[in-house]
Formats: structure tokens, C-alpha cells, sequence
């Protein structure tokens, strides 16, 4: 238990240090912004409790506003995709009773499951990042054009870090 | 009450969603509002500190860029160097006899009405568009300024005269070369009034005025008048000098109507200097 919840924090730190460090300098032909950060909360086990899963979902995306200058908008949108999460997996899985402790890998729920898990969810996050920013209706189309392109470029990079993942994982074992 | 709370606890999940996407987007709304003056910005410490490690290692990143700018940079300036050219000694002359090339006709005219008295005053010439007067041109005797053509028939031409509350004249001052202008404040027909020459410059009684010839109306060096007395005006930092015309309006009787024969290429080159400026 103690184990998971180092690693749990390791993923944190990481990803949010990838995040602010290299890819929010990196602008992929204006449009392209990939938050590979949600994939710390696509990362907690299923079973986790509501409120810590709000909780940390806030704390996360605040802190990659601190960073970014943006002003709650991706605790906004961080809050909203674990607000949708336990509905996503219900959902996805089509059922609700996993092994207490459950963690959504590809060794144990399968890669077509993360993938579409993770698409859900990424762009639901997206679409609230994105129109938030822009803040208006007005660019409706344009802004569309960069959720799909960033949530795709969002997903890769959370399908490599599942994959990548699920290789430490084994070795771990 | 108690079903309240066990409502609250039940769907827990939703009200604390709610409340914290609430925080969030007012967090937002905020930034709408009020830029940067929330808590959560990178001019916060810890960010800026984080931010300026990060420009520290990104700057090394960026060097390959910042010394090809550098170099483009020295390129220029040293073709902008002496040593980049090449001393040829060769001064070479155009020689053609136009040295002397004609820019001022004058057309004499006589003077059919005339008036002094009023705050508005113009003149009558007894010449017009046969004799090849136009709109625009200057009106001038050999010891001062008239005014300027308004209006041309067949026969006969109107001029607005210096005395006028709408005539502005560029003059100079002969022994500094001083630009001033020139106006008419109403009162006495022998006497206008000289402005906007700054107060550094040294100013006397009786310095001669001529016109500029920075318009294309009046050619340079006619004599206008002397100055008599002049004063700085509260609050204003330049002169403000009484000019004794040398040059009686009461009685004219013949003038001579300025052409710039390079009125036309003055005109359009200075129109087009205006539109790319503008």
C-alpha cells in the first residue's frame, strides 16, 4: 500500500515537472498544447474515495495554473475530468466492482480499455480547457480544431506514459 | 435538517464538484478582470524562481539563435564601416548650363480696390487668368508682402491680403536665420506680429525680416519689415515682437503676382511624402 502511494507521488512529481518544464514551452504549430499532467489522475486507483480524488484533481491542475498563468482554468477542467472519471469507468468497463486498490493499467484492464478511458476523459478536459480560455463562442470552430488536435496529441503521450508504465511495472514484480 | 445533511452526504461527490469548479471559475473570471492581481500567477515567488531556472538552462538552449543574430548584427555594422569602402579620388562633376535655372516669374499688376480697415481685408488686381494668374500664387511689391490670389476670373483677381486674420507667414529673421511667423492681431495696418521664435534666441530692436521661401508662395529674402518691440508673454517660451511693415498698404497701387514655376513638382512631392508618412 505504502508502495502504491510513493509511486503515486512519483507520477505526480514527474509529470508535472515534464509539464511545466519542457512541455508548456513547446507550442506545436500554435494550436497543438499537450497536458500530459492528467495523467496522474487517470493513474488513481478506481476505487479512491470521491473527495481525495476532487481534492487532489483541484490541487493539480492549481498548480499547473501557478505555472502557467492561466488562472484556475486547468483546475477547472482538472476538477470537471475527475468529476466525470468514476462515470467514465462505469461506463467504459460496464461494470463497477473492481478489487479494492485497482489501478488502471494496460496489464490489468486491457489497452483498448486505457485508450478509450483515457480519450473520454482527455477530452472532456480539453473541451472545458480550451473554451475556457478563448472564453467566448465566438471561435467556436477554430477552438474545436484545438481540442482535437491537442487532445490526440495528449493522448499519445498518456498511452506511451501507460505503456512506459506498465514496463516498469512488470519489472517491478 | 437531517435529510439536508444525509442529501448533502449522499451526493457529496457533486456538491464538493460543484463547489470546487465554482472556485476555479471565478478564479477565471477574476483573471478576466483583474490582470494578474490574483494570487495565482507566475509573479508569485515560487513560480518566478522555478521560471528563472528554467530561462537559465533554456537561454544555453537558445544560444545557436542568439549568436547567428549576433552575427547578422556585426555584418551590418561593418559594412556600415569606413573600411568597407573604397577611396576612389575621383570626384566626378556634371557639367550642364542649367546652374541658373529659372524658378520665379513675376506678372505686374495694378491695384483696383483695396482696403485697411477692416479685420478681414483683401485687394483687387486688375489682372486675371488671361494674364496668367492663378489661385495660390503670391502677391508681392519690391519691399514687402501683399498677400495671396483666392479667387481668378477672366480679368481681374482677388487677393487675401496680409492683413487678414487667416494669413500665416513664414518669415526669417536676416541675422540668425530665425523662422518665425508672421500674423495680423487687427489693430494697425502698419504693424504685424512675429511669433514662435524661441526665447534662446537674441532679439533686438530694428532686425530686418525677410520671407523664408519655404513656401511655394513667396520666393525667400523679400523684405518684410523691422522689428520694433517684443516681449515674452506670461506662460509662453518664445517671443512674441511687433514688426514695423516696411510696406504701406494704404497706398499701393501696383503689386507683382508671384509664379513658382515649380509649384506643381514641389506640391506633388511633398503630397507624396505626406501619404507614405501617414
Amino acid at each position: 500500500m505504502h508502495i502504491r502511494l510513493f509511486r503515486h507521488i512519483g507520477h505526480f512529481v514527474v509529470l508535472l515537472i515534464i509539464q511545466i518544464m519542457i512541455l508548456n514551452n513547446i507550442r506545436f504549430g500554435g494550436y497543438i498544447n499537450p497536458y500530459i499532467y492528467v495523467l496522474f489522475i487517470l493513474l488513481l486507483p478506481v476505487d479512491i474515495k470521491g473527495w481525495l480524488l476532487l481534492l487532489l484533481a483541484f490541487a493539480t491542475g492549481l498548480i499547473v495554473d501557478l505555472f502557467s498563468d492561466t488562472h484556475g482554468m486547468h483546475a477547472a477542467a482538472t476538477v470537471f475530468l475527475a468529476f466525470a472519471r468514476p462515470g467514465v469507468i462505469r461506463m467504459v468497463s460496464g461494470r463497477s466492482d473492481f478489487d479494492p486498490g485497482t489501478v488502471p493499467l494496460i496489464s490489468v484492464m486491457g489497452a483498448s480499455w486505457v485508450l478509450l478511458y483515457s480519450l473520454v476523459l482527455i477530452l472532456l478536459h480539453h473541451s472545458l480547457l480550451f473554451f475556457l480560455e478563448i472564453f467566448r463562442l465566438s471561435e467556436v470552430v477554430v477552438t474545436l480544431g484545438r481540442i482535437l488536435l491537442s487532445s490526440g496529441f495528449t493522448l499519445i503521450m498518456v498511452f506511451l506514459g501507460f505503456l512506459f508504465l506498465d514496463k516498469t511495472d512488470k519489472r517491478g514484480r | 435538517m437531517r435529510n439536508l445533511f444525509s442529501f448533502i452526504i449522499r451526493y457529496y461527490f457533486f456538491f464538493l464538484f460543484l463547489l470546487l469548479e465554482t472556485v476555479a471559475i471565478l478564479l477565471v473570471i477574476q483573471q478576466q478582470h483583474y490582470q494578474r492581481a490574483f494570487f495565482v500567477s507566475s509573479a508569485n515567488f515560487l513560480a518566478g524562481n522555478v521560471y528563472k531556472l528554467t530561462s537559465g538552462i533554456t537561454d544555453y538552449l537558445s544560444l545557436g539563435k542568439v549568436n547567428r543574430q549576433l552575427a547578422e548584427e556585426n555584418a551590418r555594422l561593418l559594412d556600415l564601416t569606413g573600411s568597407s569602402f573604397l577611396k576612389t579620388d575621383t570626384l566626378e562633376f556634371i557639367h550642364n548650363d542649367t546652374v541658373f535655372l529659372r524658378r520665379f516669374q513675376y506678372i505686374n499688376a495694378g491695384v483696383i480696390n483695396n482696403s485697411v480697415t477692416r479685420r478681414n481685408n483683401f485687394l483687387t488686381l486688375n489682372k486675371g487668368r488671361k494674364h496668367g494668374i492663378e489661385p495660390d500664387m503670391g502677391v508681392i511689391t519690391f519691399n514687402g508682402v501683399v498677400g495671396i490670389v483666392t479667387n481668378v476670373s477672366e480679368n481681374f483677381s482677388s487677393v487675401i491680403s496680409l492683413l487678414h486674420k487667416d494669413m500665416q507667414i513664414s518669415a526669417r529673421l536676416t541675422k540668425n536665420d530665425q523662422i518665425g511667423t508672421l500674423i495680423w492681431e487687427g489693430h494697425d495696418y502698419r504693424k504685424v506680429t512675429l511669433t514662435y521664435i524661441p526665447t534662446h534666441v537674441e532679439l533686438s530692436t530694428g532686425d530686418t525680416l525677410v520671407t523664408s521661401g519655404f513656401s511655394v508662395i513667396f520666393p525667400p529674402n523679400i523684405f518684410i519689415g523691422t522689428i520694433g518691440q517684443f516681449k515674452i508673454r506670461r506662460g509662453d517660451n518664445f517671443y512674441t515682437a511687433e514688426i514695423d511693415l516696411a510696406l504701406d498698404f494704404n497706398s499701393l497701387k501696383y503689386v507683382q503676382v508671384v509664379k513658382d514655376l515649380m509649384n506643381d513638382e514641389l506640391r506633388e512631392l511633398e503630397s507624396q511624402t505626406q501619404n507614405v508618412t501617414r
